[in-house]
């Protein structure tokens, strides 16, 4: 659909919190809109979100932002944002959106992919994700 | 221009990249040749969905200002 465009975005998921978990989501709609393969790798907190019934409860915001959180929170609810969660499970929906969860931190938490929000599509190591990153021209860290 | 046998879908309120994401799903679902305008609130829609059209090789078939929002009418093209 479109040419001379990177093929591939992967992106890195540190973050657990809503305010980190918005980029993702909305980088990965965008680039899905533009025919770009994307590769979500969770990672520590990244993964601890994906915890089955965690996407739908989650309303953690980074302290440093604290003091904006109930306004951020009031103002989308106004708005009808939707959550990043919806947004990530509809751009997954319309394009290409493979989201790995990272092996180690699995097992350093003693969960298995059934423990995961089923969103996640399978468990991989680093080298892996790294592997595939490498095929793509845009690499994030969130 | 016609107005006849046009898709249209109102995402007037919904954020970036709502409505692009909604342009899409009405262009796939469409026919070659049909028309799909939607109506978006959001102002990153001003550059986003024209830059789509372009790059997927639709034809933006015009803009249109409204009281705050804005039509976009898009000729799907293949």
């Amino acid at each position: 659909m479109v040419d001379k465009m990177p093929n591939k975005m992967s992106i890195v998921v540190y973050s657990g919190t809503v305010d980190k978990l918005y980029p993702v989501a909305i980088m990965t709609s965008g680039a899905v809109a533009m025919g770009t393969n994307v590769e979500l790798f969770l990672t520590f907190y990244g993964l601890d979100a994906f915890r089955k019934g965690e996407p739908q409860k989650n309303q953690k915001m980074d302290v440093n932002y604290a003091e904006l959180a109930p306004m951020l929170a009031k103002l989308m609810k106004e708005k009808n944002v939707p959550s990043w969660y919806d947004m990530l499970k509809q751009a997954k929906e319309m394009g290409n959106v493979k989201v790995h969860a990272c092996a180690m931190t699995l097992d350093l938490m003693g969960m298995k992919l059934e423990h995961l929000d089923p969103i996640v599509d399978d468990v991989v190591g680093a080298a892996e994700f790294v592997d595939n990153a490498k095929q793509g021209e845009i690499t994030l860290f969130l | 221009m016609t107005e006849e046998q046009k898709t249209v879908l109102d995402a007037r309120g919904s954020f970036c990249p709502g409505p692009l994401m909604e342009l899409i799903r009405g262009i796939r679902q469409a026919k070659v040749g049909e028309l799909i305008e939607v109506w978006s609130s959001d102002s990153g829609s001003r550059r986003d969905i024209p830059f789509w059209v372009q790059k997927a090789g639709h034809q933006m078939v015009g803009v249109y200002e409204e009281a705050g929002y804005a039509r976009f009418l898009v000729k799907k093209v293949k």
